[in-house]
């Protein structure tokens, strides 16, 4: 426990000078994701702890070793929260991994995504250097914004030691619902109470089920409960379930497949069991079609898709980028991590 | 502040008349300036302090001339300045003598609104302000709005991050978009981010925004709508000092308030607004906060009372709710002419940008204070409170050489400050030619070469923007004697306050 970045960069500068691949791990609930990286693995865990919190301030920075479950629970205690709700896949995270899979959950569409809130980074570069990037301030224009960019790079630019957030305040009222509706209908009626301002914070459809939650004072909540009229939620526990992947649905099986699209894609014909978050933009689909196929359809709709799990490994698990897009990534890695230690391959397989 | 060769990097020599004739061999239909009558009026943008006449000036119409003008210009080497509406304060958009100044004026279209999926294509040179007009038939809004959005342009937004006075709730540029079309230093058009709410790879879309031109050309850009609040009401409390003042900002946000805008203007500026814009404000009030809370009509309702209470405790001596639309717009409207209401009272003004953490306000006005004591210049502070965004305006004499000197030294120092209490030299003007040194203070040089790494990824030749943004390792050496290292405070001074 405590402040290991001493120890860290020691680590990465002998990584370095031997060339040796290190691949940084936290808890290690998101190490399925990607491609497989050989190289050592780089224990963040120790280096960890909330390094400075002002609830007045809306501002949090903890180190890459905190489990997300500790920073979560610090924040509640002044009724405060990371608003994209991460993931805590196997039960926790650590805060280096949850920017680096810049992974959100079930507010996302309402909220904001992890690198919304991330306000200032410190990194150990592939020059062994250990930098500073953004702040502790909610405006900061000064340079590139690097810290967002580390927010979904997978630990492929460098190593995450410290990230300040914007939190907010956990809202008062909550209220979960859920109404028998098909695809069809729940995508209408999501977008119709999304465009009159209800205070939506999450929407998943599945099983011919709507499922919504709605969070705001208390008059808001309430008068829309009324409006859209549903039955109360049954689980009480659902929407950390669908966050964690811990509902029956993403039980063993055919591989699963996340489909990020666009807001108001209409329900696509998709082979295979279909469970559809952030209502609608995050469909997860368990399904042995091949990746060429919904890839295609997934890109049709404007979107991606992305093998997240299976039992036989995958090469190219995220979705491929275009030929000069990919060439641009290559370039950035090459100037940020110039011997490639950081975690190459596990992105795309020429990165 | 002229391109200085010798800290800011050789450039290129560029034969005029060659370049000009190629272009037009090249690029008939290309809008080409390049007599001198014709040049001068793009030798500014917002910060009209620092000029320099461009060698040309292109006003292209297509993506493809934009395409084309980049593959000239990498190959012939000659550099090129982007530009929107140049209403930017931090001469981002500022021409080089040997350079290309890129207008992008004439993209000036709103492609698509998708009310449905709640956003819009734009050109990058459609205004702020026409996106929220076109929105506003569906109900939607684009969020982020500049005092500057009836003139300035969404690509130069996109290029300085740009804010406005609802940050804290809605958030700043970057926030507030899905998708940007980009043309590289050599002509190529990539695609950043999409209409879904993530994309493969790394996050290029958020690294550019907000790179002030120096990585690419904005040439599209997809921004999200938001459906208009129903309710908005503003509440203006008065204060006899702006440590109250402070407290009452620190105190809303720990009720668990986050107001659609919070902003804070001292006496000098809460007077200069009210001489001019009539907005009702109490000129004995040391300090006013204006707080706006916006949403769904019961959860005002509620928030107001709450704000009230809070603001009562923390020392309000009066408050008062504004009772109808035309009196909230008035309380905004002192706030909004707040820049042009100091220039009434001063010959000229000089507009900084620092961010600080909220709690350092008080030590910050107090130590903006003393320094303009000891500049004998007067300094009027206007604060977006909410998200700890200051701009201290300086009152000088441009005539007076020496008040110009002195305004520029005093400009300098406040933003130091701003860093030495952990905050930024630029919350949303973005550095640009203006903080250039200053962001010696803010980076070190391991730092400043890591930016330098990220600018060679995508221009090895630095042809794009050069001399802004990011300063050389030569010119943070040269201002060594202003280096301050975090950490260690640079104002030893600082603790009498």
């Amino acid at each position: 426990m405590g402040d290991q970045a001493e120890a860290l960069l020691e680590r990465v500068r002998a990584a370095r000078a031997e060339g040796r691949p290190l691949c940084p791990r936290g808890t290690g609930g998101k190490s399925h994701l990607g491609r497989p990286v050989d190289g050592e693995v780089l224990d963040t865990l120790g280096h960890s702890g909330v390094v400075h919190y002002d609830p007045s301030e809306l501002v949090v920075t903890a180190r890459a070793g905190t489990r997300v479950s500790e920073l979560i629970a610090t924040l509640a205690e002044q009724d405060q929260m990371l608003p994209f709700e991460p993931p805590l896949f196997g039960g926790d995270a650590s805060v280096g991994g949850m920017v680096a899979s810049g992974l959100a959950g079930p507010r996302r569409p309402w909220a904001g995504s992890v690198r919304d809130f991330v306000l200032g980074t410190r990194v150990i570069t592939g020059e062994g250097q250990h930098l500073r990037f953004g702040g502790e301030v909610m405006k900061n224009v000064a340079g590139y914004d690097l810290s967002r960019l580390m927010a979904g790079s997978f630990g492929c630019l460098g190593l995450i030691t410290e990230v300040s957030f914007k939190v907010l305040p956990r809202p008062r009222a909550s209220r979960s619902l859920q109404l028998r509706l098909t695809g069809d209908q729940a995508r209408d009626n999501i977008l119709g109470w999304r465009r009159r301002g209800l205070p939506l914070s999450a929407a998943c459809h599945g099983g011919g089920l709507l499922r919504l939650r709605l969070e705001g004072n208390q008059g808001s909540v309430e008068a829309a409960a009324r409006e859209i009229d549903g039955e109360p939620l049954a689980d009480e526990h659902y929407w950390d379930k669908l966050r964690d992947h811990r509902l029956p649905f993403f039980d063993g099986g055919k591989p699963l497949w996340r489909l990020s699209l666009p807001p108001a894609t209409p329900v696509l014909e998709l082979p295979g069991t279909l469970l559809s978050d952030w209502g609608g933009a995050q469909r997860w689909l368990k399904s042995d079609t091949d990746a060429d196929t919904l890839r295609q359809l997934a890109a049709s709709a404007g979107g991606s898709a992305t093998r997240f799990s299976g039992e036989e490994p995958e090469d190219a698990p995220f979705h491929p980028l275009p030929a000069a897009l990919l060439r641009y990534h290559q370039t950035l890695k090459a100037r940020l991590d110039p011997e490639r230690i950081f975690n190459p391959g596990r992105l795309y397989a020429d990165l | 502040m002229h391109y200085d060769e010798r800290l800011d990097g050789p450039l290129p020599e560029v034969d005029k008349a060659a370049l000009l004739t190629r272009l037009r061999r090249d690029l008939p239909d290309l809008h080409l300036l390049h007599r001198r009558e014709d040049l001068t009026p793009y030798e500014c943008d917002g910060l009209s302090a620092y000029r320099t006449v461009p060698m040309l000036v292109a006003l292209p119409a297509t993506l493809e001339q934009v395409q084309a003008l980049m593959r000239i210009a990498s190959e012939e080497g000659v550099p090129v300045v982007a530009r929107g509406a140049g209403t930017g304060l931090s001469g981002g958009a500022l021409p080089l003598e040997k350079g290309i100044l890129l207008v992008m004026a004439r993209f000036n279209r709103i492609l698509e609104i998708d009310a449905e999926a709640g956003t819009a294509r734009v050109q990058p040179g459609v205004r702020n302000l026409a996106i929220s007009q076109a929105a506003a038939p569906y109900g939607l809004y684009y969020a982020p709005d500049p005092s500057s959005q009836i003139a300035c342009s969404i690509g130069g937004n996109v290029a300085e991050n740009a804010g406005g006075v609802h940050c804290l709730k809605y958030g700043l540029t970057v926030h507030n978009l899905l998708k940007l079309e980009i043309v590289t230093v050599d002509g190529e058009c990539l695609t950043l981010g999409s209409d879904a709410l993530d994309t493969p790879g790394f996050d290029l879309m958020a690294l550019f925004t907000g790179s002030e031109g120096m990585l690419g050309i904005v040439t599209e850009i997809t921004v999200k709508l938001l459906p208009a609040p129903p309710r908005a009401k503003v509440l203006l409390a008065s204060f006899d000092s702006v440590e109250n003042a402070g407290q009452a900002v620190a105190d809303i946000i720990a009720a668990g308030v986050i107001p659609g805008g919070l902003e804070m203007m001292d006496n000098l500026a809460l007077c200069a607004a009210e001489d001019f814009a009539r907005a009702g404000y109490p000129r004995d009030a040391a300090a006013i906060l204006l707080c706006e809370l916006d949403g769904v009509e019961s959860d005002v309702d509620e928030d107001c009372q709450r704000v009230r209470a809070v603001m009562e405790n923390a020392g309000a001596t009066d408050i008062r709710q504004a009772r109808d639309d035309a009196e909230r717009q008035r309380f905004w409207a002192g706030r909004k002419a707040a820049f042009p209401a100091v220039g009434r009272i001063s010959p000229d003004y000089y507009c900084m940008d620092g961010t600080i953490p909220k709690r350092e306000l008080p030590k910050v006005l107090a130590g903006i204070e003393a320094l303009s004591r000891e500049y004998h210049l007067r300094v009027a502070n206007v604060f977006h409170a909410g998200d700890g965004n200051m701009h201290p305006l300086i009152l000088f004499d441009a005539n007076d050489e020496d008040q110009l000197h002195r305004a520029e030294e005093l400009g300098g120092r406040i933003l130091e400050l701003c860093v030495a209490v952990g905050g930024s030299i630029t919350g949303e003007h973005g550095v640009g030619r203006e903080k250039i040194n200053q962001m010696c203070s803010q980076f070190d040089a391991d730092e400043i070469t890591c930016f330098h790494a990220v600018k060679a990824a995508f221009d090895p030749q630095r042809l794009l923007n050069p001399g802004k943004n990011i300063p050389t390792l030569n010119r943070c050496a040269e201002f060594g004697a202003m280096h301050i290292h975090r950490g260690e405070l640079p104002f030893p001074e600082l603790e009498r306050f």
